[in-house]
């Protein structure tokens, strides 16, 4: 199969080892991995702070490179809600709506593409530490996946994973995390306590941009808890 | 920024920061979480009741014209006096009108968010009555000159020592803090007023338009008191509140109690239908029923957004959302908080000036994943802002996003975006947490990810 991978725009900056890991374990399970050069973002920012026109002048641009891909996999909850949920909302009514709906179905999270296409859960990794896991809630609540990061975890060798308490958002929410900030770290400070509570090492997520704004906290706060995408650890062997 | 925006942000920096009153938030919740998910599962289908309970509001709702009409005729039928206010200042006249033709003074009124909506304490005071709020955290409240905290639970943000305090400044009356003893001593003041009360004041958790009937749900039977004992009923509903037949109430009223309180059923639900009928022993010589509309129609001429009207205002997105248990109801500075309140806040007293309500969330959806009648409420939330910043965009906020469009969209002024971030990087440690940072509203708490020394694009093109 031809994957086309989706890296959007603080991956390709910040977390580049989690495309790279992608990249890596599709190859090692026999497919073929292109990658559009541009662009660089799902145009999420802009739609979730209310301006749509700008944010469908970005997404054009995603329907017209991945127009042709057999299927996106992509590397977070959020853009992958994005792609898969608002871009037919988006687009309805204009000329594009059919792309976007054509779009949609091909579109997966990197950990719900491997267990429900591919039909992968064992990748052979091995990642000897405690952990827990933060689903990100466009990823659970939009896309539904919450079982997909747990049966890849599952088979990792030596991994021990202890869930957190509850199911609580990490208060990143994109343009919400600038826009009130103080919110916005109360949440995240509650987030970081439930992990704390599980003495894991790691908070594994499936979206990079949850993380990010865990592990901002975690360093001003100088905590010992690190973060990790899921895509890391099934890369590991 | 408009003055309740600036309210709610001076209010949410203060409280999200307060350790204390977020311990006190998750304690209170804490309790509720766990008999709600008890109750929960004693549905044989949650899911199930959920689907049922949207697609009758929805029938209700699409409809409602017809079905307030058939509530009105069966409420008329048994001598009820139907009013019908098409906004707070009309329905506030309404009731003065009603009180001020029966020479009346003290006004008893059961709990009541429609009237905290058109702020009828305020006018009936205004208009020189005393007005006694008798469910017992109202009270509470009422007596410390604050506003619900909780669609549900309007003094959850008090602990006992502060009732005491409250109760020995206000009633000169406790004898400790013991919740029981507290308790007796608003029985002892609320039960001499019900009897002095000439009019008593309620809301409508529902309206059933097949019988005619209001129906109230409460726990302490205090609604039942300031029904039954003053000869004049006055009960004030918004429109919404409509389903359209009897055994419709065989669902929602235990679908109510267990989000709302975490109860199978609520204590007291009565149904109300007129005065007191030739040959019954009790109730009120009149029954006035005055529907409150607010802007309720025009939320429903929103296609997309109309299912708003479906909400039986049980609270439930509130408990479970984030950003309320973060900051606390008093913040958002209007009746309905949390994701309700961001939802319709906008449209009952305008986008502008409210828009903010829409903006204060992550957008985690738990809200709409614990509504039972399936309101889309964190969707709802997107669409306010789309319709805000196409009304009115912020210039700012527009110009960055016009010069976001080419950089995320063209290959070379993403690369240079690239070596710009990793420069500005090097630069930023000299105003880093400064107000000069323009990363200000992150680095104040939060550290920046660092670039990568290579891109994953940058690793990509090498590659190949």
């Amino acid at each position: 199969m031809t994957v086309t991978l989706f890296i959007p725009c603080f991956v390709d900056l910040c977390y580049p080892q989690v495309g790279v890991s992608m990249v890596r374990i599709l190859e090692k399970l026999g497919h073929k991995v292109v990658c559009p050069d541009e662009p660089a973002c799902c145009g999420q920012p802009a739609f979730n702070t209310g301006y749509w026109d700008e944010s469908r002048a970005v997404a054009e641009k995603v329907l017209d490179q991945l127009k042709d891909a057999e299927v996106v996999a992509i590397a977070s909850g959020s853009c992958g809600a994005m792609m898969k949920v608002f871009y037919p909302e988006l687009f309805a009514g204009s000329k594009h709506e059919a792309a976007a709906k054509a779009l949609a179905p091909k579109c997966y999270e990197f950990s719900d593409f491997l267990v429900s296409k591919l039909g992968v859960t064992d990748l052979g990794a091995r990642f000897p530490h405690k952990v827990t896991f933060h689903d990100g809630c466009h990823g659970l609540r939009e896309l539904h996946i919450k079982d997909a990061p747990r049966r890849l975890m599952a088979q990792v060798r030596d991994l021990e994973l202890v869930e957190m308490k509850e199911t609580v958002c990490c208060g990143f929410g994109g343009t919400f995390s600038a826009k009130f900030p103080a919110i916005s770290t109360a949440m995240g400070d509650v987030k970081i306590s439930l992990a704390e509570e599980t003495h894991a090492e790691y908070i594994v997520s499936n979206d990079s941009s949850c993380l990010m704004h865990i592990q901002g906290l975690l360093d001003r706060q100088r905590k010992p808890i690190k973060t990790i995408h899921l895509a890391e650890i099934l890369v590991q062997s | 920024m408009s003055a309740p925006a600036v309210q709610f942000h001076h209010d949410a920096d203060r409280l999200a920061t307060d350790l204390r009153h977020r311990e006190l938030v998750h304690t209170a919740l804490s309790k509720y979480e766990v008999k709600r998910d008890e109750m929960k599962a004693r549905f044989q289908d949650w899911q199930g009741a959920r689907a049922l309970a949207a697609a009758t509001k929805r029938k209700a709702i699409s409809q409602l014209d017809r079905h307030l009409e058939q509530l009105a005729r069966g409420l008329e039928a048994r001598g009820t006096k139907v009013h019908w206010a098409s906004n707070g200042r009309q329905a506030c006249a309404i009731i003065v009108g009603i009180i001020k033709a029966r020479n009346a003074r003290l006004v008893v009124k059961s709990k009541a968010m429609t009237a905290e909506e058109i702020h009828l304490n305020e006018a009936l005071e205004h208009a020189g009555f005393e007005v006694v709020e008798t469910d017992l955290g109202e009270f509470i409240v009422q007596l410390r000159g604050e506003a619900p905290y909780h669609i549900v639970f309007p003094a959850m943000h008090l602990v006992r020592g502060e009732i005491r305090d409250t109760f020995a400044t206000k009633l000169h009356d406790a004898p400790s803090d013991n919740p029981e003893e507290l308790t007796m001593v608003a029985r002892r003041v609320l039960r001499q007023k019900y009897v002095e009360a000439d009019v008593g004041i309620t809301g409508a958790n529902f309206a059933v338009a097949e019988t005619g009937m209001v129906s109230v749900t409460e726990n302490e039977g205090n609604a039942r008191l300031t029904a039954a004992l003053p000869k004049t009923m006055i009960t004030l509903l918004g429109i919404e509140k409509i389903v359209p037949r009897l055994e419709d109430l065989a669902l929602f009223l235990p679908m109510l109690a267990t989000v709302g309180a975490g109860q199978l059923i609520s204590g007291y639900n009565t149904m109300y239908g007129g005065p007191r009928q030739p040959g019954e022993a009790d109730g009120p010589e009149e029954f006035h029923v005055v529907l409150l509309d607010n802007n309720r129609t025009a939320l429903l001429a929103d296609a997309e957004q109309r299912e708003a009207l479906h909400c039986i205002r049980c609270g439930a997105c509130l408990n479970v959302c984030p950003i309320f248990r973060n900051v606390g109801g008093h913040t958002y500075g209007t009746t309905y908080p949390g994701p309700i309140g961001g939802v319709i806040t906008p449209h009952l007293r305008g986008l502008q000036d409210w828009k903010h309500l829409s903006y204060a969330s992550s957008l985690c959806g738990a809200c709409t994943e614990a509504c039972p009648v399936k309101i889309d409420l964190h969707h709802h939330l997107l669409q306010n802002r789309r319709n805000s910043a196409a009304a009115k965009p912020s210039w700012w906020q527009k110009t960055a996003f016009k010069f976001f469009v080419p950089v995320a969209n063209r290959r070379g002024l993403w690369k240079l975006v690239t070596r710009g971030g990793r420069l500005g990087q090097r630069l930023h440690p000299l105003i880093k947490g400064s107000r000069l940072d323009p990363a200000y509203c992150w680095t104040k708490t939060r550290e920046l990810p660092p670039v990568a020394k290579q891109t994953f694009k940058e690793w990509w093109r090498q590659r190949k």
